[in-house]
C-alpha cells in the first residue's frame, strides 16, 4: 500500500520494538488492532462505548452464552466494546459491578437474582452517573435499584402459558420437575402453569445438578403413578432426561418443557417433546446492549417503566422448522 | 554463603549467627510476597484501569473478605488440620444472626450476639467431633459441610417460607452493625471498606499469638508432631479445639459483614469457599501437613488471590478463560514461593 520510504521503515522498526515489548509484558494496552476497532467507527456509529454485563451465571451455561451472543451482536452494530463476567454469589457479583464502575463504562447490564446484594453497589452506579439496565430476574426490583429498564420473562406469565400447552396437548394430570429446590423463579413457573392448566398437577424436586439422580427420581415417579400423562420440565437438559425416564417407566406421559437449545428443537421435530416455553435470552442480551445505545445516541428508554417481556415464545411442531436453523448456531 | 559456617566464630554449627538474607528467605511468607510484587507489577503494566486508587480499593476489599477467614484457616492448618465447613459456616452465621433478629423483632445486636454463641459452639463441635472420633478433620468437617448447608436451606425454608432472610435493613441497630461489620471508610477521597481494616488487625492479633505465646508454640507444637507435642506436656486436644473455634469465629465475622453489607441472606451461598480460605493459606506458606506458616503468609496470600480475581477483569480478559488464568496465577505464585524456600534451606 505505502512506499517503504526510510521514515516509514523506522515506524516499522519502532512498532516492531514495541510490539515485541508489549508480547514480553504480556498483553498489549496499546496499538494493534484494539486500537484500530476502537478509531474507526462502524456499525451504529456514534462514540464508541464501553458496556459491561455482570450476571450470576456460573460458568459453561448454554442460556448464558446465548444472552452473550445477543449482547455481542447488538454490540458489534453499535460500535460497543462489551465486556461480561460473571459470579453466582451475590457478594462476588456486586464486588464485579464495582470493577465495571471502576473501569469508568459508559453503561452496565445487570441480572438482579439477589437485589438486595445488589443495593449499595447500584447506588455507586447512579452516583458515578453509569445508566444501568437489568436481565432476566428481578423485575420487580428492578426499578427499585434504578435500573432504567428490566428485559425478562415474567415467570408467572410464561407459567400460565406452558399450562395452556399442556392442556392443548391432552394432559389431564401432570409433573412439574423443579431442579432447583427453593428457586423462586422456578416455584413461579410450576405455580402459573397450575393456575391454567385446569387438571391436576404436583411439583417433583429433583437435585438440578447430578443428571442421573434427576433421571431416577422421574422414572420412579413415573413407575409409581401410572396416571400421569405430562410432564413439564423447567430447563431444556431436563427435557431430555424426561424422555429416558418416561421410555424406562413404560409411560406414555407427554413431555413439555421451558428453555431451549438445538438437541431440543430436533426432538419437537420427531415428536418425542411437545413443546417449549422459550424466553428468548439472545433478547435479552441484544436488547440490554442497544437500550443503552439508544440511550446515549437518541435518549430513549423503553418499556415506559415497566419490565419489557422477551417471553414466552411457545415453539412447537409446527414452527420447529423455522426456528431450527437460529438453534443450531446457538441464538435461539 | 558458607563464611559463618568455616569462620572462627563457629565452632558449634548449632550457635552460629545465620545469614540475614537467608533468615529472611525461609520465613514462610517471602515467597508469597515475591509472588504478590509480580502480579501486581504485572496487572499496573497489563491492565489500565488496576492502577487507579478505587480500583485498589475494590482489590483489597475483595481480598479481605477471603482474608479474614484465611485468618483462621491458616492457624488451623499450623495446627494440622482442615475445616471444609469454614464456607456455609459464614452463611450460618449470618442466617442466625438474621433470623433471630427478625423473627423475635430483636435489636439486630442481640442477633449478632446470639450468632457469635451459635458459631462458636458448631466450631467447638468441630473440634470436640474431631477429638471424640479421631477421624481425620478432613471427613468431620466435610461431614457438618454438609449437615449445615442442608440446614441453612431447611431452617430458612421452615421459618421464611423463602429461600433467603427477610431484609432487616430498617431494624433497630441496623446502621451502628453496618458501622461495624461493612461501612465504608473515606482515606483521602478514596472508600475503603472496613473489613479491610478488620483484615490487618486480625492478621496482627494471629501473628501475635503464632510468635509471642505460649498458645503459638502449642499451635506450631501439635501441628508438626501431635504425639511428641502430648508427650511434652502440650493440651493437643484443647488446642485443636480452640483452633476450630477460632476458625467458627472468623466465619461469624464474615457472616456479620454479609449481613450488614447486604441485609439479606441467600441460604446457599457459601458452598465452594472453604477452598479458596485454603488455597491463600497455602500461597501464603502455609503446608498441607501442618506445623509451618504463618498468618502474614496468608494474608499476602488472601491478596493475591483478590489480586488475580479482579485485576483479569480489569484487564477485559476473556471472561471463559477466567477460572485457567486464576488457577494459572495460583500456581505460578505456589511454585514461585516453593522455589525460593527450597533454595533458602539448602
Amino acid at each position: 500500500m505505502r512506499t517503504p520510504t526510510t521514515r516509514g521503515r523506522l515506524l516499522t522498526l519502532t512498532t516492531a520494538a514495541l510490539a515485541l515489548t508489549a508480547a514480553l509484558a504480556g498483553c498489549s494496552s496499546s496499538g494493534g488492532k484494539k486500537a484500530e476497532e476502537s478509531a474507526s467507527p462502524a456499525g451504529g456509529g456514534g462514540p464508541r462505548l464501553k458496556i459491561a454485563m455482570v450476571t450470576h451465571s456460573g460458568a459453561g451455561d448454554t442460556f448464558w452464552d446465548i444472552v452473550q451472543k445477543g449482547a455481542q451482536a447488538a454490540a458489534a452494530k453499535d460500535n460497543v466494546q462489551f465486556l461480561y463476567s460473571a459470579d453466582p454469589d451475590g457478594g462476588r457479583q456486586a464486588q464485579l459491578v464495582q470493577t465495571a464502575i471502576d473501569q469508568k463504562v459508559d453503561g452496565i447490564v445487570v441480572t438482579l437474582a439477589k437485589p438486595d446484594a445488589m443495593k449499595d453497589v447500584l447506588a455507586k452506579a447512579a452516583a458515578a452517573k453509569i445508566p444501568v439496565v437489568s436481565i432476566n430476574s428481578g423485575a420487580d426490583a428492578s426499578a427499585r435499584l434504578g435500573a432504567l429498564v428490566h428485559f425478562g420473562q415474567d415467570e408467572s406469565v410464561a407459567g400460565e402459558a406452558a399450562g395452556q400447552q399442556l392442556a392443548k396437548i391432552g394432559a389431564k394430570k401432570a409433573l412439574c420437575v423443579v431442579h432447583e429446590q427453593g428457586n423462586v423463579g422456578l416455584e413461579a413457573r410450576c405455580a402459573g402453569a397450575k393456575k391454567t392448566f385446569g387438571g391436576s398437577m404436583q411439583n417433583l424436586y429433583v437435585t438440578g445438578t447430578n443428571m442421573p439422580q434427576v433421571k431416577s427420581a422421574i422414572t420412579a415417579k413415573l413407575q409409581a403413578d401410572k396416571g400421569i400423562d405430562g410432564v413439564l420440565t423447567l430447563g431444556a437438559p431436563f427435557a431430555a432426561t424426561a424422555v429416558q425416564s418416561a421410555k424406562e417407566a413404560g409411560s406414555t406421559a407427554k413431555i413439555g418443557t421451558f428453555d431451549m437449545n438445538k438437541d431440543l428443537i430436533a426432538s419437537i421435530k420427531d415428536g418425542s417433546i411437545q413443546f417449549a416455553v422459550d424466553q428468548q435470552p439472545y433478547l435479552q442480551g441484544y436488547e440490554a446492549v442497544d437500550e443503552l445505545w439508544l440511550l446515549r445516541n437518541n435518549g430513549n428508554v423503553l418499556g415506559g417503566g415497566r419490565p419489557v417481556l422477551t417471553g414466552p415464545a411457545i415453539v412447537t411442531k409446527d414452527n420447529a422448522d423455522q426456528i431450527a436453523p437460529f438453534a443450531e448456531r446457538g441464538t435461539r | 554463603m558458607t563464611q559463618a559456617t568455616t569462620g572462627p566464630a563457629a565452632a558449634d554449627e548449632r550457635v552460629a549467627r545465620r545469614d540475614p538474607l537467608r533468615r529472611l528467605l525461609v520465613r514462610p511468607e517471602l515467597g508469597a510476597l515475591i509472588g504478590a510484587v509480580a502480579l501486581f507489577v504485572f496487572f499496573s503494566a497489563t491492565a489500565d484501569a488496576f492502577l487507579q486508587t478505587s480500583s485498589f480499593s475494590t482489590v483489597l476489599y475483595a481480598s479481605s473478605t477471603f482474608g479474614i477467614m484465611a485468618v483462621g484457616v491458616s492457624l488451623l492448618m499450623i495446627g494440622g488440620e482442615f475445616d471444609l465447613s469454614a464456607g456455609v459456616m459464614v452463611t450460618s452465621s449470618a442466617l442466625v444472626a438474621s433470623l433471630v433478629s427478625f423473627q423475635l423483632t430483636l435489636n439486630v445486636w442481640a442477633g449478632v450476639a446470639i450468632s457469635l454463641a451459635v458459631t462458636l459452639a458448631l466450631g467447638v463441635l468441630n473440634g470436640l467431633l474431631f477429638v471424640w472420633t479421631k477421624l481425620p478433620s478432613f471427613i468431620v468437617t466435610l461431614a457438618t459441610f454438609l449437615m449445615l448447608a442442608g440446614a441453612n436451606l431447611g431452617v430458612t425454608k421452615a421459618v421464611t417460607g423463602n429461600v433467603a432472610s427477610d431484609s432487616i435493613r430498617d431494624m433497630d441497630g441496623f446502621a451502628s452493625a453496618k458501622d461495624v461489620f461493612a461501612s465504608e471508610v473515606d482515606m483521602g477521597g478514596v472508600n475503603v471498606n472496613v473489613t479491610v481494616f478488620w483484615w490487618i488487625a486480625f492478621t496482627v492479633v494471629a501473628t501475635w499469638i503464632l510468635l509471642r505465646t505460649r498458645a503459638g508454640n502449642w499451635i506450631f507444637a501439635v501441628g508438626g508432631n501431635a504425639d511428641s507435642a502430648r508427650a511434652v506436656g502440650v493440651p493437643v486436644a484443647r488446642t485443636k479445639i480452640a483452633l476450630f473455634a477460632g476458625v467458627a469465629f472468623c466465619a461469624w465475622f464474615s457472616g456479620m459483614h454479609l449481613l450488614f453489607a447486604f441485609a439479606t441472606v441467600q441460604s446457599g451461598e457459601g458452598v465452594g469457599n472453604e477452598f479458596f480460605y485454603i488455597i491463600c493459606a497455602v500461597i501464603g506458606g502455609c503446608l498441607l501437613t501442618g506445623g509451618y506458616g504463618s498468618a502474614i503468609g496468608a494474608a499476602i496470600g488472601a491478596f493475591i488471590f483478590g489480586m488475580v480475581n479482579k485485576g483479569i477483569v480489569y484487564a477485559d480478559w476473556n471472561p471463559d478463560w477466567f477460572r485457567f488464568f486464576l488457577g494459572a496465577a495460583l500456581l505460578a505464585a505456589t511454585v514461585v514461593n516453593h522455589l525460593v524456600r527450597r533454595r533458602a534451606e539448602r
